[in-house]
């Protein structure tokens, strides 16, 4: 293998036209390694298979030896966000995969995960889930209207067809996050350190014996994947088990997946997988299935990690249209660039227009 | 328009991370940073005019915002004793690497030259020192706003052209106003005009920061950023009126050149804490992303954001 790099694909002299952004072919070879590099890796999570048992998480702290932390990735034995199934709250330093689970009162259209009877009555409702952040005036009294959770509902609730009494069928949403993988990563372009770079499976991963900590990826990442470890100092994130996959292994999240909810393997398969399955979905009349980061097209040049999704991505805590930064850093530098010259304007104006003494 | 846009986020947790910067190192950095960047451009040119105290003063400035700069950014680290890792790689991706290129010959430079200044040894090496830390003055400042704005933090991402031209014209206010202070009134005129055009600069760009970039604007204009920031408004603009009116007097310099380093001070407090504020809520990088996928939907380019 060749000497890893450190560098973004652009400005490595392999991309003549240094791209920030947009797609690129072998994202691998750009970033500097020889062409017989393997192939690029990748992880499809099918989340309208996903059951919810977070096996995945398991084997990720155990493989990994993360920390304990709870669901505002501090430290803390106990840790419950007594606000849903979900105590991990979000990806971190010590949470390299996370289990988002949502609970809606509306309208199932997914065979698998839906509590409900098959064919049950389907009433789109269109309304936001209870959980949310509608900015309404009556946003709290159009929770309670539709919360399973609300006295009247629970009085109404059977729990042999997970029915209320007025037809309200609920469903669960459940996906596991993790680092995307950005063909182009925000958090390695910013890296001033090299810490971050690029393996020769595509991957994005931190070197921890060249962080120092300055936390610069921490803000740069669309999508709020990499955190600092507090007491630590440095940063921590997925490294899709870089170490398994130097020895022939598959990622643990991926080993520990019960019902092949996340699959990993060589991107172009996985995405070749993916479309196969959102047409079968969208052949079954789940309308709301799309892929999350399988656009090549999208703000990141296409994720390595990415996702089947039941609802907007906004709903499992994903921007819905993430752009790395970067690609808007030649116009930065050169708003640099001309401020600074103002600047020597400005001085030199001020001196030559003042009367010595 | 973008009051109405209503959205699910998952359980109200922000998207993206809190930058986790430390408050104060960092808004300190970017103040002393400006401030020391503007005065060493001022002391190179006022060496060259012939005006020794105000090239004394500006040097000094510089060499002490250098210096105490590199302290904040050091002590910033997560792992402080690795602060040499920024020199193992250049990216003119990461703002932060080249800034470590534009800080350490600056500090180097301007440290060097107050130290001289200060010892009275060298004269020629003097010169050529400020006018080293002059051309690494102006990109010190500047590059600063390019460090913030380049995160996903939406309301520094947003302002990723304005941010840039606020520090270094809120530069020239604090290094015009900290070399006012401290130089004799006769000698110390480039230091009030540069002073007055930063803060009049400072003061438009702001406004154009707090008002015309939607949604993301408001952390601008609300809750702890929106009180730094009207502070900072207030001070600047007392201390560039203040700095026309009596800046010809003693006392009158001090005032106003106090006025205009404070106001430079909150003005780096308030753009920090909007970035931290629009970071916190995910209504800031949804709804933006949304009227984004809206606009490329319906054919036309995007109005709200960048």
């Amino acid at each position: 293998m060749t000497s890893v790099s450190s560098a973004s694909p652009a400005f490595t002299g392999k991309d003549p036209q240094n791209r920030l952004f947009g797609p690129l072919p072998d994202v691998t070879e750009e970033a500097g390694y020889e062409p017989d590099h393997p192939k690029r890796v990748g992880f499809f999570t099918d989340t309208s298979v996903c059951i919810g048992c977070k096996a995945c998480e398991v084997a990720c702290k155990e493989w990994n030896t993360l920390p304990m932390d709870d669901s505002h990735g501090t430290r803390d034995v106990i840790g419950l966000s007594g606000m849903s199934y979900d105590n991990t709250g979000q990806l971190g330093a010590n949470s390299w995969r996370h289990v988002a689970f949502v609970e809606q009162s509306r309208v199932v259209d997914l065979p698998m995960p839906a509590v409900g009877l098959p064919g049950a009555t389907r009433q789109d409702t269109g309304e936001p889930s209870p959980a949310g952040h509608a900015h309404q005036d009556d946003s709290l009294a159009e929770a309670q209207a539709h919360s399973v959770l609300n006295a009247e509902a629970l009085s109404e609730f059977d729990p042999q067809t997970a029915q209320t009494g007025s037809d309200k069928q609920i469903r669960w949403l459940m996906s596991s996050d993790v680092c995307k993988h950005c063909t182009h990563a925000a958090c390695l372009d910013v890296c001033p350190t090299g810490a971050l770079f690029r393996t020769e499976y595509g991957t994005v991963v931190v070197q921890g014996d060249i962080c120092n900590g300055c936390g610069y990826c921490v803000p740069a990442c669309p999508y709020g994947v990499i955190d600092q470890r507090k007491d630590d100092g440095r940063v921590f994130k997925c490294t899709m088990c870089y170490d398994r996959l130097t020895d022939g292994l598959m990622p643990a999240c991926a080993t520990a997946c019960p019902t092949q909810s996340i699959q990993f393997g060589d991107l172009d398969e996985l995405q070749a997988r993916a479309d196969a399955r959102l047409a079968t979905l969208q052949s079954q009349g789940v309308e709301t299935a799309r892929l999350y980061g399988r656009d090549e097209d999208d703000g990141v040049g296409g994720a390595g990690a990415f996702f089947l999704l039941l609802d907007e991505p906004e709903v499992y805590g994903l921007p819905p249209d993430p752009v790395v930064t970067t690609r808007d850093l030649p116009a930065m530098w050169r708003a640099a660039a001309t401020a600074a010259a103002m600047m020597v304007g400005v001085a030199l104006s001020a001196v030559l227009g003042s009367r010595k003494r | 328009m973008v009051d109405d846009v209503e959205f699910t986020s998952y359980y109200g947790r922000q998207i993206v991370k809190s930058p986790v910067w430390k408050t104060p190192d960092v808004p300190l950095y970017l103040f002393l940073g400006g401030a020391a960047g503007s005065s060493s451009i001022l002391g190179a040119i006022a060496d060259v005019t012939g005006r020794p105290a105000l090239t004394r003063v500006a040097r000094l400035t510089a060499g002490g915002g250098s210096i105490l700069s590199v302290v904040f950014l050091v002590h910033d680290l997560g792992r402080p004793e690795r602060f040499l890792h920024m020199l193992r790689v250049i990216k003119p991706t990461s703002p932060l690497s080249v800034g470590s290129y534009i800080l350490a010959p600056f500090s180097a430079a301007a440290g060097a030259t107050a130290a001289v200044e200060l010892l009275g040894w060298f004269p020629r090496l003097k010169r050529f020192g400020g006018a080293v830390a002059g051309i690494f003055g102006g990109p010190l400042a500047t590059y600063t706003g390019v460090l913030l704005a380049n995160t996903a933090v939406p309301s520094w991402h947003a302002v990723h052209k304005e941010l840039p031209f606020v520090f270094a014209s809120s530069g020239m206010a604090a290094g015009g106003g900290v070399t006012m202070a401290f130089t004799p009134v006769a000698e110390a005129g480039p230091s009030r005009k540069m002073a007055v055009t930063g803060a009049a600069i400072e003061l438009g760009l702001m406004h154009r920061v707090e008002h015309e970039h939607g949604i993301v604007s408001e952390p601008y204009r609300i809750g702890k950023a929106g009180k730094f920031l009207n502070a900072a408004r207030t001070c600047t603009a007392a201390g560039a009126g203040l700095t026309v009116l009596a800046g010809r007097t003693r006392l009158g310099a001090i005032a106003s050149g106090t006025l205009l380093a404070a106001g430079s001070l909150l003005t780096r407090f308030g753009v920090f804490e909007a970035g931290l504020a629009s970071a916190k809520d995910p209504k800031y990088t949804v709804i933006p992303q949304r009227e984004r996928l809206a606009a490329r939907q319906n054919g036309h380019a995007p109005s709200v954001t960048h």
